[in-house]
């Protein structure tokens, strides 16, 4: 491997395990990820994606195992050994989270400029006018008119609130984003039109992604790499198109020939 | 005067020490709410129990307890609870500001500028500024201890998207002494400035919710906004119609059936103080006993 600062690695994992009692929900995981990537992690209900995203992004505390995540100043630091202050820091400003539920990410009752502009406000902007123009700004970059922007989001569809979802994460301009089934309980049109947008975001803003998802075509859309997870353990790993064109693992050939033909 | 058969001040010796304490943590650490074993009070939660337990454990027998409700001396919880000292401590009960050393009140500062001599002990329904926003105790806990109070910006974005202007009109958020973001307690932002840089010592009690803070002298104390919303204090239209005077904080008085009303001073010992010295609102009949006049 080169010397290369531009490709060591924004975030890697190693041996990460979790149980839940004697339930394995995730055993020695390790994976990494570059600036610009987009890494979707895929598998059935249960497999444990989700409780690997969420030691990813430090919302749970794994058994064993390490992160290690190159700051914006450029060192690498064991997310283990942050402080809760500089861990909060970070998950509001170099990293975003996007929920299934958008209800969980949002602020239901606040409009949506509020909450694009809470990470704005949360580190020191204390400039209305110029926290309204950045919130409108964003909107109209998720394709929500920006004459939406005092709506609270129970007035917006589900679509509408997975993009304010993600304009809100993308304010402050993290480099890494993780995703819990974004496109989750939406209808094929509205995903397609979600799927379009994360696409182009994350290529313009050279956004690495680590991406949860139970479907293929999702990943196959996104993603540039993949890793297939049954009962805890990682059964395949691979570029996307090799993977979903060529499975190896059985698993992975039962997975892939089950989705339905379009 | 009769032996009275209560403890002095009501509360055993013990819990007073426990008060104090609590009292002596809050000064040391401004705007910062500590936990207390609040009592259960002869009294209703959110008739003053967090400030009668505060006033409790700072009186003594020297002082001259003074007791406002919205500004004034005449209202039933200033009265009751004025009584309820004068019985228990037999203190002197005065509703002059100036001969107080200590004052509980409920919702105003008041308009004389009070003195290194004097203590204001504020009553507090909800101690929690970022409640509201932020359901969870633990979650908030650790906002001030992070001083992650982002959050507080995002209620008075909230107040200009909507209403143009921050319509927060009173529970008005402070920051305290560049670090702790506190609630004001249900003052009028009117107030606010008062509290900044003041001679006297703050105390807040909120029974109910077991918290006590306090702001010491001489303390920093900020109005919440932003850079091209600043904060701004209420203005009234008119002076007083009794006093006229035109720099207090006004209650609106409807006079009858037919939209008549009349602002007046809400601190009825700062206005009746005035009209002594001779001032006099456009209300204010020959007698002031034949007052109700207007119309």
């Amino acid at each position: 491997m080169s010397a290369e600062p531009n490709i060591t690695p924004l975030l890697v994992a190693t041996g990460l395990s979790k149980s839940y009692g004697r339930r394995m929900a995730c055993e020695d995981v390790s994976l990494s990820i570059r600036e610009g990537e987009v890494l979707a992690i895929v598998g059935e209900s249960g497999s444990g994606k989700s409780t690997l995203l969420n030691l990813l992004a430090g919302r749970l505390d794994a058994d064993s195992g390490q992160v290690h995540y190159r700051m914006r100043d450029g060192v690498t630091r064991d997310m283990g050994t942050l402080t809760e202050a500089e861990r909060r820091v970070l998950m509001r400003t170099d990293w975003g989270f996007v929920h299934q539920d958008a209800a969980q990410g949002l602020r239901m009752n606040v409009s949506a400029g509020g909450n694009i502009g809470e990470r704005l406000m949360a580190i020191g902007n204390r400039h209305y006018g110029d926290i309204r123009a950045t919130a409108a700004h964003w909107l109209t970059r998720v394709e929500i008119n920006a004459d939406r922007i005092d709506d609270k989001p129970t007035a917006y569809s589900g679509g509408m609130r997975q993009r304010l979802q993600i304009a809100r994460n993308l304010v402050t301009a993290p480099r890494l984003v993780f995703m819990d089934e974004p496109t989750g309980g939406l209808d094929v049109s509205v995903q397609a039109r979600l799927l379009d947008l994360i696409r182009g975001l994350a290529a313009d803003l050279g956004l690495a992604v680590i991406l949860v998802t139970h479907d293929l075509a999702v990943a196959r859309l996104l993603s540039h790499r993949i890793m297939v997870m049954k009962g805890g353990h990682v059964i395949e790993t691979g570029l996307t198109d090799r993977v979903l064109d060529d499975p190896q693992a059985a698993y992975t050939q039962l997975l892939v020939s089950s989705v339905l033909a379009a | 005067m009769n032996a009275s058969p209560y403890n002095f001040a009501y509360l055993d010796e013990q819990t007073k020490r426990m008060i104090r304490r609590a009292i002596l943590k809050a000064i040391a650490i401004p705007g910062y709410q500590v936990p207390f074993a609040s009592r259960e009070m002869p009294m209703p939660y959110g008739w003053g129990t967090g400030g009668v337990q505060v006033t409790a454990a700072i009186l003594g027998p020297e002082d001259v307890l003074k007791v406002i409700d919205q500004g004034a001396d005449d209202t039933t919880n200033a009265v009751s609870i004025r009584a309820f000292f004068a019985k228990t401590a037999n203190v002197r009960v005065t509703t002059s500001t100036a001969e107080a050393t200590v004052i509980q009140t409920r919702h105003r500062i008041p308009e004389m500028a009070l003195t290194s001599r004097q203590v204001l002990v504020y009553q507090v329904p909800i101690p929690e500024p970022l409640r509201f926003l932020e359901p969870r105790e633990t979650e908030t806990r650790t906002m001030h201890a992070l001083a992650e109070y982002g959050l507080m910006h995002v209620k008075l974005y909230e107040d200009i998207a909507r209403y143009g202007h921050i319509a927060t009109s009173y529970d008005y958020p402070v920051e305290v002494a560049g670090r702790y973001v506190m609630d004001p307690s249900p003052i009028p932002k009117f107030d606010n400035p008062k509290m900044d840089n003041c001679d006297a010592l703050q105390l807040f009690g909120a029974g109910r919710e077991k918290r006590i803070y306090a702001i010491p002298p001489h303390t920093r104390v900020v109005s919440l906004d932003f850079d091209d919303h600043p904060f701004e204090r209420n203005k009234f239209d008119h002076p007083c119609a009794l006093c006229g005077a035109s720099e207090s904080y006004l209650d609106e008085v409807v006079t009858d059936d037919k939209g008549g009303r009349m602002f007046v001073c809400s601190d009825t010992d700062f206005c009746e103080g005035r009209r002594a010295e001779g001032h006099r609102g456009h209300l204010l009949g020959d007698e002031p006993a034949a007052r109700e006049a207007a119309e």
